[in-house]
């Protein structure tokens, strides 16, 4: 019952500046996730879902507060320690798609398992979970396409086999679908639910209410702090205003 | 990441851009070759004067007046030859040397202003300079001061004519120096120029009609530049010195310790021959040390280019968990690679360029294995002292920032 949270953050702070030009991006978030969800973090631009994003991608530190991912407190390790994190537990999915251009979707997919410290593999042994990475996402036929050689949905298909190829704990999507049209988005949406079904934890941000709505609960930013926190689709956000 | 995939990582990040890699190194290249042939060139020079010198007699000790003693210029002798010559055990010949001032020399069609050297009878066996036609002048003629010269191989064509075509036989024609009239007897071999002195345009006469003739008369009368001794051996030659030197001080009345003449070897004058090239063979390392240096620079150029180019990429690589160490390593890896390449490059262009000078020109090299290590060391030092700045500005940038990099 009283199962390990995924993410369980306590009072996150994150102050850019000095003294009396000292800003609160974050001024104290509290959240749990746990394992098994599929959560939306929504805000307009500006309130804090973006930084908050980077500190539960491991990408940011918090300058306040308490960040337990997966059972490791990780709020001040340094930035060795949490490149291993990320390594090691988390998934990212991001809006740009962030693949290695030149190179083909196979190598793309490999480049987390080589800085992989803890287990030293063949390359055989990359390549060939590379390729059932792939598969997983319905692109074991574009194995050796270079990025400029795919669609959109196709490269946020690598870039999603590529989150998963270290089995992580959390999968953190940076608003997957805003560089798609509606029917690539859609699909990308299917993938991601798919894999929520197969047990993955989801944790997406995003400012279109038509895509949070495909989640179960929305986590409402705004001045840096939780605004409001809806299951079961119910969305209390404010709408931000048209334009992002 | 282990050792072969940083590599496999660099080796991408270097042909990526082929055009421009290979610009960068060009710089390594040409300072590593430089270095190469340079010392080539020197150590070839130094090869070939060593050889001339040790051309110059066998075994040679050679006795000169010391330069800055008071009186200097008149204490070395005629006796002080003669005395070597009967008294030091060990040395098989003795010639002296003394050089009459310019004068003119005269065939019947030709004259030329030079100086005649007046020598002895051992002269060619001593300083290894052979006869071609003829004979050599005696001890004979030597004590009753005969008019008789022995041309040089150059003087021989220029007073007489090229004796192989159209010349005549310059043996036993009558050549004029100053006002005195000597028979030829005798042409030497062609030998050349060696250490700065033309042998082939020399016109040898007896030391003793130097004396008679040709030296002011505010000079002692029997006075000689050089003695030149020939010991039996090498293994005689350090008794032979020691015995000349002594012998000497006694003459000349001189404490052993400061000597008012010199000893030396021809190993002390190949010696200091490369003291002077040295110091020439010094600065053009620096020369190529520079150039090294450029090309270090431009490496460092290139890869704070490719650093900014690539922060998306090292975004990417983070993001997904590369540390700051991979990062630092695969950048240093990278620099490295490119002076290492450029550095093999430039050993094989150094070896070949100091081969075709070597076969093409009249330049003697000599590839100095030493020179290849030094130059190729110097390459990779080159390598991870500017590599390293770039790749720890690469290993520190901040992944969010990286990732936002457009």
């Amino acid at each position: 019952m009283n199962q390990q949270p995924i993410i369980q953050t306590a009072d996150l702070r994150k102050i850019y500046g000095m003294g009396d030009i000292a800003v609160a991006a974050l001024d104290g978030v509290s959240v749990r996730i746990d394992p098994g969800e599929f959560v939306s973090i929504m805000g307009p631009s500006g309130s804090g879902k973006s930084t908050l994003m980077n500190i539960l991608g491991c990408l940011d530190r918090p300058t306040e507060g308490q960040y337990i991912l997966a059972g490791e407190d990780v709020s001040n390790l340094d930035k060795e320690q949490l490149a291993a994190i990320r390594n090691r537990k988390l998934g990212f999915i991001f809006q740009s798609y962030n693949l290695l251009s030149r190179t083909t979707a196979l190598k793309n997919v490999m480049l987390p398992l080589l800085y992989d410290q803890d287990n030293h593999r063949s390359n055989e042994e990359r390549e060939e979970m590379a390729r059932a990475a792939l598969a997983s996402v319905g692109l074991a036929d574009r194995v050796n396409h270079q990025p400029n050689e795919l669609s959109g949905g196709q490269k946020q298909r690598v870039a999603i086999a590529r989150a998963l190829i270290n089995n992580p704990a959390l999968l953190l999507a940076d608003e997957p679908t805003g560089n798609l049209d509606s029917k690539s988005s859609y699909e990308i949406m299917d993938l991601l639910h798919d894999l929520h079904d197969r047990g993955n934890t989801i944790v997406m941000v995003t400012h279109e209410p038509d895509i949070a709505k495909h989640t179960q609960r929305v986590i409402c930013v705004r001045d840096g702090q939780v605004e409001s926190d809806g299951r079961d689709g119910a969305n209390n956000c404010a709408q931000p205003g048209a334009g992002d | 990441m282990n050792f072969s995939e940083i590599l496999h990582v660099a080796w991408e990040g270097i042909t990526a851009n082929k055009i421009r890699s290979l610009l960068t190194m060009l710089g390594i290249i040409i300072g590593v070759a430089a270095v190469i042939v340079m010392i080539a060139i020197s150590a070839g020079t130094e090869a070939t004067i060593a050889e001339q010198i040790n051309s110059l007699g066998a075994n040679l000790i050679i006795v000169t007046p010391k330069r800055g003693t008071p009186g200097a210029s008149r204490t070395l002798l005629y006796d002080d030859a003669e005395a070597i010559a009967e008294e030091v055990h060990g040395i098989t010949g003795v010639a002296s040397e003394q050089t009459t001032t310019t004068l003119i020399v005269k065939s019947t069609d030709t004259a030329l202003e030079m100086t005649a050297t007046g020598t002895t009878a051992d002269f060619p066996e001593v300083r290894d300079v052979p006869v071609g036609d003829g004979r050599f002048f005696t001890q004979q003629e030597l004590d009753r001061t005969a008019k008789v010269a022995v041309l040089g191989y150059g003087i021989a064509i220029d007073l007489f004519g090229d004796a192989d075509s159209s010349g005549a036989d310059p043996i036993g024609q009558t050549v004029t120096i100053g006002a005195t009239k000597f028979t030829v007897v005798g042409v030497m071999a062609e030998k050349g120029l060696v250490a700065d002195v033309d042998y082939d345009g020399r016109i040898y006469i007896p030391i003793t009609v130097v004396f008679q003739k040709f030296l002011p008369s505010q000079m002692a009368a029997d006075r000689v530049r050089t003695i030149y001794a020939q010991a039996e051996s090498q293994e005689t030659m350090e008794s032979a010195i020691l015995q000349i030197e002594s012998l000497l001080a006694r003459r000349h009345d001189v404490e052993l310790d400061s000597p008012d003449f010199v000893v030396q070897t021809q190993q002390d004058i190949i010696s200091a021959q490369e003291a002077t090239t040295a110091a020439f063979r010094s600065l053009l390392a620096w020369v190529a040390g520079v150039s090294l240096i450029v090309g270090g620079i431009g490496i460092m150029n290139i890869m704070l280019v490719s650093v900014t180019e690539r922060t998306r990429e090292i975004g990417i690589r983070q993001s997904v968990g590369a540390t700051p160490n991979d990062i630092r390593w695969q950048f240093l890896t990278e620099a490295l690679m490119l002076s290492l390449v450029g550095g093999l490059i430039g050993v094989v262009a150094g070896v070949g360029g100091s081969w075709i000078f070597g076969a093409s020109g009249d330049m003697r090299t000599v590839i100095v294995p030493t020179s290849i290590v030094l130059a190729f060391g110097s390459a990779a030092i080159v390598g991870v002292f500017f590599g390293y700045f770039p790749a720890n500005k690469a290993a520190q940038l901040d992944p969010i920032d990286a990732l936002r990099h457009e």
